[in-house]
Protein backbone atom coordinates (compact mmCIF):
# COMPACT_ATOMS: atom_id res chain seq x y z
CA UNK A 1 0.00 0.00 0.00
CA UNK A 2 2.87 2.30 0.81
CA UNK A 3 4.30 1.49 -2.61
CA UNK A 4 1.18 2.76 -4.34
CA UNK A 5 1.00 5.97 -2.33
CA UNK A 6 4.71 6.61 -2.85
CA UNK A 7 4.66 6.10 -6.60
CA UNK A 8 1.12 7.30 -7.14
CA UNK A 9 2.05 9.89 -9.76
CA UNK A 10 4.18 7.58 -11.86
CA UNK A 11 1.64 4.79 -11.60
CA UNK A 12 -1.14 7.05 -12.82
CA UNK A 13 1.00 8.12 -15.76
CA UNK A 14 1.85 4.52 -16.63
CA UNK A 15 -1.80 3.48 -16.33
CA UNK A 16 -3.01 6.29 -18.61
CA UNK A 17 -0.28 5.60 -21.15
CA UNK A 18 -0.99 1.89 -21.08
CA UNK A 19 -4.70 2.42 -21.59
CA UNK A 20 -4.07 4.64 -24.59
CA UNK A 21 -1.49 2.25 -26.04
CA UNK A 22 -4.01 -0.58 -25.86
CA UNK A 23 -6.64 1.66 -27.42
CA UNK A 24 -4.22 2.52 -30.23
CA UNK A 25 -3.42 -1.14 -30.80
CA UNK A 26 -7.10 -2.04 -31.00
CA UNK A 27 -7.79 0.73 -33.49
CA UNK A 28 -4.80 -0.11 -35.69
CA UNK A 29 -5.54 -3.85 -35.61
CA UNK A 30 -9.04 -3.36 -36.99
CA UNK A 31 -9.41 -4.36 -40.62
CA UNK A 32 -9.77 -1.17 -42.63
CA UNK A 33 -13.29 -0.67 -43.85
CA UNK A 34 -13.74 2.26 -46.16
CA UNK A 35 -17.32 2.95 -45.17
CA UNK A 36 -16.71 2.57 -41.42
CA UNK A 37 -13.17 3.70 -40.68
CA UNK A 38 -13.68 3.63 -36.88
CA UNK A 39 -15.12 1.24 -34.36
CA UNK A 40 -18.39 2.17 -32.69
CA UNK A 41 -16.75 3.51 -29.51
CA UNK A 42 -14.20 5.60 -31.39
CA UNK A 43 -16.87 6.94 -33.67
CA UNK A 44 -18.93 7.88 -30.62
CA UNK A 45 -16.01 9.84 -29.16
CA UNK A 46 -15.45 11.63 -32.44
CA UNK A 47 -19.16 12.39 -32.63
CA UNK A 48 -19.19 13.91 -29.13
CA UNK A 49 -16.20 16.15 -29.73
CA UNK A 50 -17.35 17.15 -33.20
CA UNK A 51 -20.84 17.92 -31.91
CA UNK A 52 -19.26 20.11 -29.25
CA UNK A 53 -17.10 21.99 -31.73
CA UNK A 54 -19.52 22.27 -34.65
CA UNK A 55 -21.95 24.88 -33.23
CA UNK A 56 -19.12 27.23 -32.29
CA UNK A 57 -17.34 26.70 -35.58
CA UNK A 58 -20.57 27.20 -37.51
CA UNK A 59 -21.29 30.46 -35.66
CA UNK A 60 -17.74 31.74 -36.14
CA UNK A 61 -17.89 30.84 -39.82
CA UNK A 62 -21.26 32.56 -40.22
CA UNK A 63 -20.07 35.78 -38.57
CA UNK A 64 -16.72 35.73 -40.36
CA UNK A 65 -18.16 35.04 -43.78
CA UNK A 66 -20.85 37.67 -43.21
CA UNK A 67 -18.29 40.36 -42.52
CA UNK A 68 -16.00 39.24 -45.31
CA UNK A 69 -18.93 38.77 -47.71
CA UNK A 70 -20.30 42.26 -47.06
CA UNK A 71 -16.95 43.87 -47.74
CA UNK A 72 -16.14 41.75 -50.77
CA UNK A 73 -19.61 42.36 -52.25
CA UNK A 74 -19.00 46.08 -51.98
CA UNK A 75 -15.57 45.77 -53.58
CA UNK A 76 -16.93 43.46 -56.29
CA UNK A 77 -19.34 46.14 -57.47
CA UNK A 78 -16.40 48.27 -58.55
CA UNK A 79 -15.36 45.77 -61.19
CA UNK A 80 -18.68 44.25 -62.17
CA UNK A 81 -18.84 45.87 -65.64
CA UNK A 82 -15.34 44.82 -66.58
CA UNK A 83 -15.96 41.37 -65.18
CA UNK A 84 -19.16 41.08 -67.20
CA UNK A 85 -17.28 41.84 -70.41
CA UNK A 86 -14.61 39.33 -69.52
CA UNK A 87 -17.24 36.70 -68.89
CA UNK A 88 -18.86 37.41 -72.25
CA UNK A 89 -15.52 36.97 -73.98
CA UNK A 90 -14.93 33.80 -72.06
CA UNK A 91 -18.36 32.49 -73.03
CA UNK A 92 -17.60 33.11 -76.69
CA UNK A 93 -14.28 31.32 -76.38
CA UNK A 94 -15.91 28.40 -74.60
CA UNK A 95 -18.52 28.11 -77.34
CA UNK A 96 -15.74 27.61 -79.81
CA UNK A 97 -14.00 25.09 -77.56
CA UNK A 98 -17.27 23.26 -77.13
CA UNK A 99 -17.79 23.12 -80.87
CA UNK A 100 -14.37 21.59 -81.32
CA UNK A 101 -15.22 18.89 -78.82
CA UNK A 102 -18.71 17.91 -79.95
CA UNK A 103 -17.46 15.60 -82.66
CA UNK A 104 -15.14 13.85 -80.20
CA UNK A 105 -17.95 13.46 -77.68
CA UNK A 106 -20.25 11.93 -80.24
CA UNK A 107 -17.55 9.56 -81.42
CA UNK A 108 -16.75 8.66 -77.81
CA UNK A 109 -20.39 7.81 -77.13
CA UNK A 110 -20.56 5.59 -80.19
CA UNK A 111 -17.40 3.74 -79.17
CA UNK A 112 -18.60 3.34 -75.59
CA UNK A 113 -21.86 1.91 -76.82
CA UNK A 114 -19.98 -0.53 -79.06
CA UNK A 115 -17.73 -1.64 -76.20
CA UNK A 116 -20.57 -1.73 -73.64
CA UNK A 117 -18.44 0.59 -71.54
CA UNK A 118 -20.34 2.19 -68.67
CA UNK A 119 -19.17 5.70 -68.02
CA UNK A 120 -19.98 7.35 -64.69
CA UNK A 121 -21.32 10.87 -64.64
CA UNK A 122 -22.03 13.17 -61.73
CA UNK A 123 -25.72 12.78 -61.06
CA UNK A 124 -26.11 14.85 -57.92
CA UNK A 125 -24.03 17.04 -55.67
CA UNK A 126 -24.31 19.06 -52.48
CA UNK A 127 -22.51 22.33 -51.81
CA UNK A 128 -20.89 22.43 -48.38
CA UNK A 129 -18.98 25.08 -46.48
CA UNK A 130 -15.70 24.42 -44.69
CA UNK A 131 -16.23 25.54 -41.09
CA UNK A 132 -13.13 24.21 -39.33
CA UNK A 133 -9.93 22.23 -39.73
CA UNK A 134 -8.44 19.36 -37.77
CA UNK A 135 -6.17 21.85 -36.04
CA UNK A 136 -2.94 20.01 -36.74
CA UNK A 137 -0.73 19.77 -39.78
CA UNK A 138 -0.28 16.05 -39.17
CA UNK A 139 -3.88 15.43 -40.14
CA UNK A 140 -5.17 17.21 -43.21
CA UNK A 141 -8.85 17.09 -42.57
CA UNK A 142 -11.63 19.66 -42.69
CA UNK A 143 -15.00 19.91 -41.02
CA UNK A 144 -17.95 20.54 -43.35
CA UNK A 145 -21.26 22.08 -42.35
CA UNK A 146 -23.33 19.37 -44.07
CA UNK A 147 -23.85 15.86 -42.79
CA UNK A 148 -26.07 12.84 -43.08
CA UNK A 149 -29.17 15.07 -43.02
CA UNK A 150 -28.05 16.46 -46.41
CA UNK A 151 -27.61 12.99 -47.85
CA UNK A 152 -23.86 12.72 -47.34
CA UNK A 153 -22.20 9.36 -46.77
CA UNK A 154 -18.63 8.24 -46.09
CA UNK A 155 -16.35 7.81 -49.11
CA UNK A 156 -18.19 10.35 -51.24
CA UNK A 157 -15.91 12.33 -53.54
CA UNK A 158 -15.42 16.03 -52.83
CA UNK A 159 -14.38 18.44 -55.57
CA UNK A 160 -14.12 22.12 -56.42
CA UNK A 161 -14.30 23.74 -59.86
CA UNK A 162 -10.50 23.54 -59.93
CA UNK A 163 -10.27 19.84 -59.25
CA UNK A 164 -10.47 17.00 -56.77
CA UNK A 165 -9.91 17.85 -53.10
CA UNK A 166 -10.63 14.61 -51.22
CA UNK A 167 -13.33 12.37 -49.89
CA UNK A 168 -15.61 12.19 -46.87
CA UNK A 169 -14.37 10.24 -43.89
CA UNK A 170 -16.82 10.29 -40.97
CA UNK A 171 -20.29 11.65 -41.58
CA UNK A 172 -22.24 12.89 -38.55
CA UNK A 173 -25.87 13.99 -38.46
CA UNK A 174 -25.17 17.69 -39.12
CA UNK A 175 -21.52 17.76 -40.10
CA UNK A 176 -18.91 15.65 -41.82
CA UNK A 177 -15.15 15.27 -42.01
CA UNK A 178 -13.41 15.81 -45.33
CA UNK A 179 -10.13 13.95 -45.70
CA UNK A 180 -7.97 15.97 -48.06
CA UNK A 181 -6.14 14.30 -50.91
CA UNK A 182 -2.74 15.39 -49.54
CA UNK A 183 -3.21 13.66 -46.19
CA UNK A 184 -0.77 10.82 -45.69
CA UNK A 185 -3.61 8.31 -45.39
CA UNK A 186 -5.37 9.53 -48.52
CA UNK A 187 -5.00 8.69 -52.19
CA UNK A 188 -6.72 8.36 -55.55
CA UNK A 189 -6.43 6.39 -58.77
CA UNK A 190 -5.13 8.67 -61.50
CA UNK A 191 -4.15 8.66 -65.13
CA UNK A 192 -1.52 10.86 -66.75
CA UNK A 193 -3.30 12.84 -69.43
CA UNK A 194 -0.90 12.52 -72.36
CA UNK A 195 0.98 9.29 -71.65
CA UNK A 196 -2.20 7.53 -70.42
CA UNK A 197 -0.22 5.83 -67.66
CA UNK A 198 -2.30 4.75 -64.70
CA UNK A 199 -0.99 5.36 -61.20
CA UNK A 200 -1.95 6.06 -57.61
CA UNK A 201 -1.45 9.50 -56.16
CA UNK A 202 -0.97 9.68 -52.40
CA UNK A 203 -0.46 12.32 -49.77
CA UNK A 204 2.81 12.56 -47.88
CA UNK A 205 3.49 13.43 -44.21
CA UNK A 206 4.54 16.90 -45.37
CA UNK A 207 1.25 17.51 -47.18
CA UNK A 208 2.39 17.01 -50.74
CA UNK A 209 0.90 14.88 -53.50
CA UNK A 210 3.12 12.15 -54.86
CA UNK A 211 2.94 9.30 -57.35
CA UNK A 212 5.25 6.53 -56.21
CA UNK A 213 4.21 3.43 -58.13
CA UNK A 214 5.61 4.23 -61.57
CA UNK A 215 9.01 3.22 -62.86
CA UNK A 216 11.22 5.68 -64.71
CA UNK A 217 9.69 6.73 -68.01
CA UNK A 218 11.15 9.44 -70.20
CA UNK A 219 7.70 10.28 -71.57
CA UNK A 220 6.59 11.68 -68.23
CA UNK A 221 7.53 15.32 -68.17
CA UNK A 222 6.84 18.17 -65.74
CA UNK A 223 3.68 20.00 -66.67
CA UNK A 224 1.73 16.90 -67.62
CA UNK A 225 -1.86 16.95 -66.41
CA UNK A 226 -2.99 14.32 -63.91
CA UNK A 227 -6.65 13.24 -64.00
CA UNK A 228 -8.73 10.81 -61.97
CA UNK A 229 -8.90 7.40 -63.58
CA UNK A 230 -12.14 6.27 -61.95
CA UNK A 231 -10.50 3.02 -60.93
CA UNK A 232 -10.80 3.71 -57.20
CA UNK A 233 -14.62 3.70 -57.38
CA UNK A 234 -14.66 6.98 -55.44
CA UNK A 235 -13.84 9.73 -57.91
CA UNK A 236 -15.52 9.93 -61.32
CA UNK A 237 -13.17 9.60 -64.27
CA UNK A 238 -11.52 12.62 -65.84
CA UNK A 239 -11.53 15.12 -62.98
CA UNK A 240 -8.37 17.22 -62.72
CA UNK A 241 -6.10 16.21 -59.85
CA UNK A 242 -3.05 18.31 -60.59
CA UNK A 243 0.05 18.79 -62.67
CA UNK A 244 3.34 16.90 -62.60
CA UNK A 245 5.81 19.18 -60.84
CA UNK A 246 8.99 17.14 -60.72
CA UNK A 247 10.26 13.62 -61.32
CA UNK A 248 13.11 12.11 -59.36
CA UNK A 249 14.33 8.62 -58.47
CA UNK A 250 12.94 7.28 -55.21
CA UNK A 251 16.01 6.01 -53.30
CA UNK A 252 13.87 4.16 -50.75
CA UNK A 253 11.74 2.30 -53.30
CA UNK A 254 13.89 1.43 -56.30
CA UNK A 255 13.22 1.12 -59.21
CA UNK A 256 10.23 3.40 -58.73
CA UNK A 257 10.29 7.14 -59.25
CA UNK A 258 8.91 9.83 -57.03
CA UNK A 259 6.64 12.05 -59.10
CA UNK A 260 5.56 15.15 -57.25
CA UNK A 261 2.16 16.51 -58.27
CA UNK A 262 0.99 20.07 -57.72
CA UNK A 263 -2.71 19.92 -56.76
CA UNK A 264 -5.15 21.54 -59.17
CA UNK A 265 -7.25 22.83 -56.27
CA UNK A 266 -5.80 25.03 -53.55
CA UNK A 267 -6.05 22.53 -50.71
CA UNK A 268 -4.85 24.96 -48.06
CA UNK A 269 -7.52 27.60 -48.69
CA UNK A 270 -10.82 25.85 -49.23
CA UNK A 271 -14.02 27.73 -48.44
CA UNK A 272 -16.71 25.92 -50.36
CA UNK A 273 -16.69 22.43 -51.81
CA UNK A 274 -18.97 20.22 -53.83
CA UNK A 275 -19.76 16.75 -52.48
CA UNK A 276 -20.68 14.32 -55.26
CA UNK A 277 -23.65 12.46 -53.83
CA UNK A 278 -24.70 10.48 -56.87
CA UNK A 279 -23.01 8.89 -59.84
CA UNK A 280 -24.99 7.64 -62.82
CA UNK A 281 -24.21 5.84 -66.03
CA UNK A 282 -26.27 8.25 -68.15
CA UNK A 283 -25.47 11.86 -68.84
CA UNK A 284 -27.40 14.27 -66.58
CA UNK A 285 -30.61 15.73 -68.03
CA UNK A 286 -29.23 19.13 -68.93
CA UNK A 287 -26.10 17.63 -70.50
CA UNK A 288 -28.25 15.24 -72.55
CA UNK A 289 -30.27 18.15 -73.85
CA UNK A 290 -27.10 20.04 -74.70
CA UNK A 291 -25.70 17.03 -76.52
CA UNK A 292 -28.92 16.49 -78.46
CA UNK A 293 -28.92 20.13 -79.45
CA UNK A 294 -25.29 19.92 -80.53
CA UNK A 295 -26.00 16.75 -82.53
CA UNK A 296 -28.93 18.41 -84.26
CA UNK A 297 -26.78 21.38 -85.14
CA UNK A 298 -24.08 19.04 -86.37
CA UNK A 299 -26.51 17.29 -88.70
CA UNK A 300 -27.83 20.61 -89.93
CA UNK A 301 -24.28 21.74 -90.50
CA UNK A 302 -23.46 18.62 -92.49
CA UNK A 303 -26.61 19.07 -94.57
CA UNK A 304 -25.73 22.69 -95.21
CA UNK A 305 -22.23 21.72 -96.32
CA UNK A 306 -23.64 19.15 -98.75
CA UNK A 307 -26.01 21.72 -100.13
CA UNK A 308 -23.09 24.11 -100.62
CA UNK A 309 -24.53 26.91 -98.53
CA UNK A 310 -22.25 29.76 -97.49
CA UNK A 311 -20.75 29.63 -94.04
CA UNK A 312 -22.29 31.75 -91.34
CA UNK A 313 -20.56 34.84 -90.13
CA UNK A 314 -19.88 33.61 -86.58
CA UNK A 315 -17.58 30.98 -87.97
CA UNK A 316 -15.04 33.51 -89.18
CA UNK A 317 -12.64 33.36 -86.23
CA UNK A 318 -12.41 29.60 -86.48
CA UNK A 319 -11.70 29.52 -90.17
CA UNK A 320 -8.06 30.16 -89.58
CA UNK A 321 -7.93 26.85 -87.76
CA UNK A 322 -9.78 25.01 -90.50
CA UNK A 323 -12.99 24.81 -88.49
CA UNK A 324 -16.48 25.82 -89.33
CA UNK A 325 -18.18 27.27 -86.29
CA UNK A 326 -21.45 28.95 -85.95
CA UNK A 327 -23.50 29.77 -82.94
CA UNK A 328 -25.61 32.20 -81.10
CA UNK A 329 -23.02 34.93 -80.62
CA UNK A 330 -24.92 38.00 -81.64
CA UNK A 331 -22.05 40.02 -83.08
CA UNK A 332 -19.07 39.11 -85.24
CA UNK A 333 -16.04 38.52 -83.07
CA UNK A 334 -13.68 40.13 -85.54
CA UNK A 335 -12.04 43.39 -84.62
CA UNK A 336 -13.30 46.64 -86.06
CA UNK A 337 -11.88 47.42 -89.46
CA UNK A 338 -11.92 43.85 -90.72
CA UNK A 339 -13.75 43.01 -93.90
CA UNK A 340 -17.45 42.77 -93.19
CA UNK A 341 -18.87 39.29 -93.21
CA UNK A 342 -22.09 38.74 -95.06
CA UNK A 343 -24.32 36.82 -92.68
CA UNK A 344 -26.73 34.32 -94.20
CA UNK A 345 -30.44 34.74 -93.68
CA UNK A 346 -31.48 33.42 -90.24
CA UNK A 347 -33.74 30.71 -91.64
CA UNK A 348 -30.94 29.32 -93.78
CA UNK A 349 -28.21 29.48 -91.16
CA UNK A 350 -27.22 26.02 -90.02
CA UNK A 351 -26.56 27.46 -86.62
CA UNK A 352 -24.42 24.54 -85.46
CA UNK A 353 -21.46 24.71 -83.18
CA UNK A 354 -19.89 21.83 -85.05
CA UNK A 355 -16.52 21.68 -86.77
CA UNK A 356 -16.36 20.53 -90.37
CA UNK A 357 -13.66 20.80 -92.99
CA UNK A 358 -13.81 23.64 -95.45
CA UNK A 359 -14.58 22.51 -99.01
CA UNK A 360 -11.35 22.46 -101.03
CA UNK A 361 -10.96 25.05 -103.78
CA UNK A 362 -9.14 22.56 -106.03
CA UNK A 363 -10.20 19.09 -104.91
CA UNK A 364 -7.93 16.14 -105.55
CA UNK A 365 -8.03 12.47 -104.49
CA UNK A 366 -7.03 13.41 -100.93
CA UNK A 367 -9.82 15.93 -100.42
CA UNK A 368 -12.55 15.06 -97.88
CA UNK A 369 -15.57 13.44 -99.47
CA UNK A 370 -13.73 12.24 -102.58
CA UNK A 371 -13.11 8.70 -101.38
CA UNK A 372 -16.25 6.52 -101.54
CA UNK A 373 -17.56 5.06 -98.27
CA UNK A 374 -15.78 1.97 -96.97
CA UNK A 375 -18.88 -0.21 -97.46
CA UNK A 376 -18.74 0.46 -101.20
CA UNK A 377 -15.10 -0.56 -101.55
CA UNK A 378 -13.81 -3.99 -102.54
CA UNK A 379 -10.47 -5.09 -101.12
CA UNK A 380 -7.79 -5.07 -103.83
CA UNK A 381 -10.04 -3.46 -106.42
CA UNK A 382 -9.33 -0.05 -107.86
CA UNK A 383 -11.98 2.57 -107.65
CA UNK A 384 -12.77 5.69 -109.50
CA UNK A 385 -12.78 8.79 -107.36
CA UNK A 386 -16.12 10.26 -106.62
CA UNK A 387 -16.42 13.61 -108.21
CA UNK A 388 -16.68 16.11 -105.43
CA UNK A 389 -19.45 18.63 -105.36
CA UNK A 390 -18.57 21.93 -106.86
CA UNK A 391 -17.31 24.18 -104.10
CA UNK A 392 -19.69 26.89 -103.18
CA UNK A 393 -18.48 30.38 -103.88
CA UNK A 394 -17.06 31.61 -100.60
CA UNK A 395 -17.65 35.13 -99.48
CA UNK A 396 -14.50 37.20 -99.73
CA UNK A 397 -14.49 37.88 -96.04
CA UNK A 398 -14.11 34.19 -95.24
CA UNK A 399 -10.97 33.93 -97.28
CA UNK A 400 -9.53 37.07 -95.86
CA UNK A 401 -8.43 35.57 -92.50
CA UNK A 402 -6.57 32.83 -94.32
CA UNK B 1 -8.57 18.46 4.68
CA UNK B 2 -4.85 17.84 4.28
CA UNK B 3 -2.54 19.53 6.75
CA UNK B 4 -0.12 21.99 5.13
CA UNK B 5 3.28 22.87 6.48
CA UNK B 6 3.95 25.53 3.77
CA UNK B 7 7.60 24.59 3.66
CA UNK B 8 7.79 23.39 0.04
CA UNK B 9 7.32 25.25 -3.27
CA UNK B 10 4.48 22.92 -4.05
CA UNK B 11 2.52 23.98 -1.00
CA UNK B 12 3.48 27.64 -1.28
CA UNK B 13 2.59 28.06 -4.95
CA UNK B 14 -0.08 25.49 -5.67
CA UNK B 15 -3.06 27.03 -7.41
CA UNK B 16 -6.53 25.97 -8.27
CA UNK B 17 -8.96 27.30 -10.87
CA UNK B 18 -12.65 27.95 -11.08
CA UNK B 19 -14.37 24.94 -12.65
CA UNK B 20 -15.64 27.12 -15.48
CA UNK B 21 -12.10 28.19 -16.30
CA UNK B 22 -10.86 24.61 -16.06
CA UNK B 23 -13.43 23.64 -18.66
CA UNK B 24 -13.58 26.69 -20.89
CA UNK B 25 -9.88 27.41 -21.38
CA UNK B 26 -9.03 23.98 -22.87
CA UNK B 27 -12.26 24.04 -24.88
CA UNK B 28 -11.49 27.54 -26.16
CA UNK B 29 -7.95 26.45 -27.03
CA UNK B 30 -9.25 23.50 -29.05
CA UNK B 31 -11.86 25.65 -30.79
CA UNK B 32 -9.32 28.28 -31.76
CA UNK B 33 -6.95 25.56 -32.86
CA UNK B 34 -9.43 24.15 -35.36
CA UNK B 35 -10.61 27.53 -36.61
CA UNK B 36 -7.40 29.55 -36.90
CA UNK B 37 -5.82 27.44 -39.70
CA UNK B 38 -8.90 28.25 -41.76
CA UNK B 39 -7.82 31.89 -41.80
CA UNK B 40 -4.27 30.98 -42.74
CA UNK B 41 -2.78 27.51 -42.99
CA UNK B 42 0.41 28.85 -41.37
CA UNK B 43 -1.47 29.21 -38.09
CA UNK B 44 -1.66 25.41 -38.00
CA UNK B 45 1.89 25.64 -36.70
CA UNK B 46 0.59 26.73 -33.31
CA UNK B 47 -0.58 24.26 -30.69
CA UNK B 48 -2.87 26.14 -28.31
CA UNK B 49 -4.09 22.97 -26.51
CA UNK B 50 -0.44 22.23 -25.69
CA UNK B 51 -0.06 25.69 -24.17
CA UNK B 52 -3.19 25.12 -22.08
CA UNK B 53 -1.84 21.75 -20.94
CA UNK B 54 1.48 23.27 -19.86
CA UNK B 55 -0.23 26.16 -18.08
CA UNK B 56 -2.57 24.00 -16.00
CA UNK B 57 0.16 21.46 -15.25
CA UNK B 58 2.72 23.92 -13.95
CA UNK B 59 0.13 25.96 -12.05
CA UNK B 60 -1.49 23.04 -10.27
CA UNK B 61 1.81 21.30 -9.62
CA UNK B 62 0.04 17.99 -9.33
CA UNK B 63 1.45 15.30 -11.64
CA UNK B 64 -1.78 13.30 -11.50
CA UNK B 65 -3.87 16.32 -12.47
CA UNK B 66 -1.32 17.23 -15.15
CA UNK B 67 -1.42 13.73 -16.61
CA UNK B 68 -5.20 13.61 -16.71
CA UNK B 69 -5.56 17.16 -18.06
CA UNK B 70 -3.04 16.43 -20.83
CA UNK B 71 -4.70 13.14 -21.69
CA UNK B 72 -8.18 14.65 -21.93
CA UNK B 73 -7.08 17.61 -24.03
CA UNK B 74 -5.05 15.33 -26.30
CA UNK B 75 -7.90 12.87 -26.73
CA UNK B 76 -10.26 15.69 -27.67
CA UNK B 77 -7.73 16.85 -30.25
CA UNK B 78 -7.41 13.34 -31.63
CA UNK B 79 -11.16 13.06 -32.05
CA UNK B 80 -11.03 15.92 -34.55
CA UNK B 81 -8.32 14.35 -36.67
CA UNK B 82 -8.20 11.19 -38.75
CA UNK B 83 -5.46 9.74 -36.57
CA UNK B 84 -6.21 6.92 -34.15
CA UNK B 85 -7.47 8.21 -30.82
CA UNK B 86 -4.59 8.41 -28.36
CA UNK B 87 -1.72 9.85 -30.39
CA UNK B 88 -2.00 13.36 -28.99
CA UNK B 89 -3.46 11.96 -25.76
CA UNK B 90 -0.27 10.06 -25.00
CA UNK B 91 2.05 12.89 -25.96
CA UNK B 92 0.15 15.49 -23.96
CA UNK B 93 -0.26 13.37 -20.85
CA UNK B 94 3.54 12.95 -20.74
CA UNK B 95 3.92 16.72 -21.19
CA UNK B 96 1.36 17.34 -18.44
CA UNK B 97 3.13 14.97 -16.08
CA UNK B 98 6.56 16.48 -16.82
CA UNK B 99 5.22 20.04 -16.52
CA UNK B 100 3.72 19.37 -13.09
CA UNK B 101 6.84 17.55 -11.90
CA UNK B 102 9.11 20.40 -12.97
CA UNK B 103 6.69 22.97 -11.53
CA UNK B 104 7.23 21.46 -8.11
CA UNK B 105 10.97 22.10 -8.30
CA UNK B 106 11.47 25.41 -10.11
CA UNK B 107 9.92 28.87 -10.06
CA UNK B 108 7.52 28.74 -12.97
CA UNK B 109 6.39 32.35 -12.53
CA UNK B 110 9.69 33.57 -13.88
CA UNK B 111 9.58 34.75 -17.48
CA UNK B 112 12.75 33.02 -18.60
CA UNK B 113 11.59 29.79 -16.98
CA UNK B 114 8.35 30.02 -18.88
CA UNK B 115 10.23 30.54 -22.13
CA UNK B 116 12.34 27.47 -21.49
CA UNK B 117 9.35 25.40 -20.37
CA UNK B 118 7.24 26.19 -23.41
CA UNK B 119 10.06 25.77 -25.88
CA UNK B 120 11.24 22.56 -24.29
CA UNK B 121 7.80 20.98 -23.98
CA UNK B 122 6.91 21.92 -27.54
CA UNK B 123 10.02 20.17 -28.81
CA UNK B 124 9.34 17.26 -26.47
CA UNK B 125 5.84 16.86 -27.85
CA UNK B 126 7.13 16.91 -31.44
CA UNK B 127 9.59 14.13 -30.62
CA UNK B 128 6.91 12.13 -28.80
CA UNK B 129 4.46 12.46 -31.69
CA UNK B 130 7.15 11.34 -34.11
CA UNK B 131 8.02 8.32 -31.97
CA UNK B 132 4.37 7.32 -31.55
CA UNK B 133 3.60 7.63 -35.25
CA UNK B 134 6.81 6.14 -36.55
CA UNK B 135 7.32 3.26 -34.14
CA UNK B 136 4.00 2.63 -32.40
CA UNK B 137 1.73 3.10 -35.42
CA UNK B 138 4.42 2.11 -37.93
CA UNK B 139 3.62 4.87 -40.42
CA UNK B 140 6.23 4.66 -43.20
CA UNK B 141 7.99 7.74 -44.51
CA UNK B 142 7.77 9.65 -41.24
CA UNK B 143 10.65 12.01 -40.68
CA UNK B 144 11.23 14.54 -37.95
CA UNK B 145 11.61 17.90 -39.66
CA UNK B 146 13.83 19.59 -37.12
CA UNK B 147 13.67 23.09 -38.58
CA UNK B 148 9.89 22.92 -38.85
CA UNK B 149 9.56 21.73 -35.26
CA UNK B 150 12.01 24.38 -34.09
CA UNK B 151 9.92 27.11 -35.69
CA UNK B 152 6.80 25.56 -34.18
CA UNK B 153 8.38 25.59 -30.72
CA UNK B 154 9.42 29.22 -31.10
CA UNK B 155 5.94 30.22 -32.29
CA UNK B 156 4.29 28.36 -29.41
CA UNK B 157 6.61 30.04 -26.95
CA UNK B 158 5.90 33.48 -28.38
CA UNK B 159 2.14 32.93 -28.10
CA UNK B 160 2.33 31.22 -24.69
CA UNK B 161 3.95 34.12 -22.84
CA UNK B 162 1.11 36.65 -23.19
CA UNK B 163 -1.45 33.86 -22.78
CA UNK B 164 0.12 32.77 -19.50
CA UNK B 165 0.01 36.37 -18.23
CA UNK B 166 -3.66 36.55 -19.13
CA UNK B 167 -4.51 33.20 -17.58
CA UNK B 168 -2.58 34.07 -14.42
CA UNK B 169 -5.52 36.30 -13.48
CA UNK B 170 -7.72 33.25 -13.07
CA UNK B 171 -5.45 31.57 -10.52
CA UNK B 172 -6.64 30.99 -6.98
CA UNK B 173 -4.24 30.11 -4.19
CA UNK B 174 -5.24 26.91 -2.47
Amino acid sequence: MEFFSRYKNALVLIAVLLAQTIALAVQVRRAPDAAEPDSHQVRLLRLWVTSLVTPFARTAHFVGSGVRGGFSNYVALWHVRQQNQELRDRLAAMRMEQAEQVEDVMQGHRLQAMLHFREQYVGGSVVAQVIATSGTDQSRMLLLDKGADAGLKPEMAVVTPDGVVGKLRDVFPHSSQLLLLNDQSSGAGVILASTRLRAIVKGTPTGRLQIGNLTADSRIQPGEKVLTSGGDQVFPRGLPVGTVESISPDPEHQPYTSIRVRPAANLSQLEEVLVITELQSELPGQAQEDLKEAEAKHLADVAAAKAGQPLPSQAAPALGRGLDLSGGVPEPLGAAGETKVQAPPPEKAPGGLVPKPIPALRPDRYSPGVTPPAVDLTPGASHAPVSPPAPARQPESQEAPR
Amino acid sequence: MATRSYTSRRELEQYSFHPAMTLLVPLGAILLQVMLPKLSWRLGLLDLPLIATIFFAVARRSPVAGTLTGALIGLAQDALTNQPIGVNGMAKCVVGYAGASIGVRVDVENLSTRVLLNFGFSMMQSVLLFLIQRYLLGIPGMHLLWLHELIRALANTAVALPLFLMLDRGKRMI
